[in-house]
């Protein structure tokens, strides 16, 4: 099974129980209505969905997983950050898939990621290191704590 | 020049912790091959037909004497004392071992430099017009707004895993210099009515194998959104273009494919959507970046006529080798490394030392690179010219054929490069064996000619006046001649004239272009313009009719 990392401040989503179900987002979007009032559901995002048809629903979900089906796909970064910043997800963005490296955990956690589903070589305490690799940035993204400042910011914040 | 703040220098820092890391691992066993490449690619690492090959970012083509040193200590130390200025104004090392890059990467971070992102499926280096901010026709200078491109785009968290790579050009004036109707994005700084400064952008634009010209998506971007615009295509670009077949992954594809004007409308709406959390520019930071490039601390001269008792050597080098300075008293300075029998672009750390010394004396101690492979002194008083030009005649720096056909761009080939089809530096040395008579050279006048050891195009070939491109035909090198391509303002690709030649015949097939050109060429018209105006016809039916005649 593989090791499911959260980042510290994830603070209220550490409850939600790692091997919550997860459906796809085409099943999903069949029958949206059958799924509400689910206290936790889980949604799977493939690279080519566009996350732009979950914003109607996000209310409900606790948890969106989205694929990074390899370390060279990053149509998975876009996706994390239209959820976080676009549409003010606020539940648990999960990182799963054969991509999930300690390489790109700190792209990820900054594109709003804050779980990661590491594949099952990887070394938790090298990943763990590996998400405060850099401690400033140039691009206004998802804030974290890790990175102390970032250059460039957003016209509204 | 932009010098490095604590951020800066952190994350170069930071980043030779990072990859010092994963070569650990990568040579420890615990990193595969295949799980290395992407990260050692986004260092310029490459592993190559004899040996890693290493690409160091030269942002936009500006070195200071301090770096040029260092890279030439780097030359000396870790690999044969010389190195390789590239068409994407960067420079290559040929021969590092894989074991000491991280300790490269050091020493290069010690001189405010690094290798990020020079490869790799990520936006690469920005690159400008090698005249920026001396150009006497120039607007703006670009240099600032190159530098604010290079930090967005440094460990972009959304955009280091593009579907393919991804080039921003960048120029201030009218006449092109940056080639940057073939990039991915092209930026120009224009004003609007009201006298406001902002970008013409031009998207979809790339050489390689599908070369395509960049179009027209914005006539006036306003210059705080340049980075929510730049933003808007890339997150379009990143989820919309194609990944599953390389040779269809740039951006041009996305853009041929939807139609310039369905894929302005997706890039004006994400744009729209997305700036109130895309990156602004404020004028605060607009003006920082500018406070780096102020003008220098010219002197008040005037002009100085240095040709009336000048030895013809001194005059045809004035002629070729600089170039007008917006400023009097002040001339450019091409310094040519492209001297007979030389790969052209390469350069020895003695000649590095030497320039960067001279950069010094002459320069305000900057050192710009060209995307055709040659340096350029900038800032030079027109009383130090004479003296410069000594110097480097002493260095064999001082060839007087910038803009002949000497000056050709060439990529390192099947000598070095583990993609290329065919060898280009032993073609571009029978060039210059066959070509060496200056009168004749200048006689032909301005010329192009471009040459790459494959379809991937490092070389530039399809936009060269000439182009060559080397093909693998049943294990033998040949090459395929284009004529008509430029990459100045309104580009255009070159058209084949006909069939391939075997290498010993290049030379001989440009010189009977030549004759042509030589017979249909009107009083003082350069080739590309005989080429446009005759079309190449008459190339294709001269050059090759009376070879086919005869075969």
């Amino acid at each position: 099974m593989a090791k499911l990392l959260r980042l510290p401040e994830a603070g209220p989503h550490s409850a939600i129980d790692p091997e919550l179900p997860l459906i796809k987002q085409a099943d999903f979007l069949k029958d949206p209505a059958s799924h509400a009032g689910s206290k936790s559901l889980g949604v799977r995002v493939a690279p080519a969905d566009k996350v732009e048809d979950l914003a109607p629903h996000l209310a409900g979900i606790a948890v969106v997983a989205i694929e990074f089906p390899s370390p060279g796909d990053g149509r998975g970064f876009t996706s994390a950050r239209l959820l976080r910043q676009r549409y003010a997800f606020t539940g648990e963005i999960r990182a799963i898939g054969a991509g999930v490296k300690q390489d790109l955990l700190f792209f990820m956690t900054r594109c709003g990621i804050d779980a990661f589903e590491l594949v099952a070589t990887e070394n938790e305490a090298e990943a763990r290191a590996a998400l405060n690799r850099f401690t400033l940035a140039y691009q206004p993204a998802v804030p974290r704590t890790a990175v102390r400042e970032a250059r460039f910011t957003a016209a509204r914040r | 020049m932009y010098q490095y703040d604590s951020t800066d220098q952190s994350l170069v820092d930071q980043r030779v912790a990072q990859f010092r890391d994963q070569t650990r691992r990568f040579l420890a066993g615990e990193l595969s091959e295949d799980e290395f490449r992407p990260l050692r690619l986004r260092n310029g690492l490459y592993i190559q037909r004899f040996a890693p090959m290493l690409r160091i970012a030269i942002p936009y083509g500006l070195l200071s004497s301090t770096q040029l040193r260092m890279l030439a200590s780097i030359t000396r130390r870790y690999d044969r004392s010389y190195g390789h200025f590239t068409t994407r104004q960067n420079l290559q090392l040929n021969w590092p071992k894989l074991a000491e890059v991280p300790d490269i990467l050091a020493d290069l971070a010690s001189v405010q430099m690094h290798s990020i992102q020079t490869s790799g499926n990520c936006v690469r280096n920005v690159t400008s017009d090698h005249l920026a901010g001396v150009a006497p026709d120039e607007i703006e200078d670009p240099r600032p707004y190159c530098e604010l491109l290079r930090q967005w785009s440094t460990f972009h968290p959304e955009f280091t895993y593009l579907p393919r790579k991804f080039k921003i050009a960048v120029s201030g004036a009218p006449a092109d210099r940056a080639a940057t109707e073939v990039h991915d994005i092209g930026l120009h700084l224009v004003r609007d009515a009201h006298g406001e400064l902002g970008f013409e952008v031009l998207v979809g634009g790339g050489l390689g194998r599908t070369p395509m010209i960049g179009q027209l998506i914005r006539d006036f971007l306003p210059m705080p959104d340049l980075l929510s615009y730049c933003e808007a295509i890339l997150r379009v670009y990143n989820r919309y273009g194609r990944r599953d077949n390389i040779h269809k992954a740039r951006i041009k594809f996305l853009v041929k494919t939807l139609g310039i004007a369905a894929f302005r409308d997706e890039v004006e709406a994400e744009w729209l959507a997305s700036r109130d959390y895309g990156a602004q520019l404020t004028a605060a930071q607009v003006a920082h970046a500018k406070s780096f490039f102020k003008p220098l601390a010219y002197e008040s001269l005037p002009n100085i006529d240095l040709l009336a008792d000048a030895e013809a050597e001194f005059k045809a080098w004035y002629r070729y080798n600089t170039h007008a300075h917006k400023v009097s008293g002040y001339r450019v300075v091409f310094v040519s490394l492209k001297p007979k029998g030389i790969p052209p672009g390469d350069v020895t750390a003695e000649q590095m030392e030497a320039v960067a010394k001279l950069a010094d004396e002459v320069s305000f101690g900057e050192i710009r690179v060209t995307h055709t492979q040659n340096l350029v002194l900038a800032e030079v008083k027109q009383g130090d010219l004479l003296a410069t030009w000594r110097e480097l005649k002493r260095l064999g720096l001082a060839t007087p054929n910038i803009g002949t056909l000497a000056d050709m761009i060439v990529c390192p080939g099947l000598d070095f490069c583990s993609l290329a089809n065919a060898g280009t530096l032993s073609v571009a040395n029978q060039l210059q064996r066959q070509f060496d008579d200056y009168d004749y050279l200048y006689d032909i006048g301005e010329i192009e000619l471009k040459m790459s050891g494959c379809m991937n195009g490092c070389g530039h070939h399809h936009v060269g006046h000439i182009g060559i491109l080397g093909v693998d035909k049943h294990g033998e090198e040949w090459y395929q001649i284009t004529i008509g391509g430029s990459a100045r303002e309104a580009s255009t690709l070159g058209q084949v004239i006909g069939p391939s030649v075997p290498q010993a015949e290049v030379a001989e097939t440009v010189q009977r272009i030549l004759d042509v050109y030589r017979e249909l060429r009107h009083e003082g018209e350069r080739f590309i313009d005989t080429v446009r105006r005759v079309t190449p016809t008459p190339f294709k039916e001269r050059v090759y009719g009376k070879a086919l005649a005869a075969a």
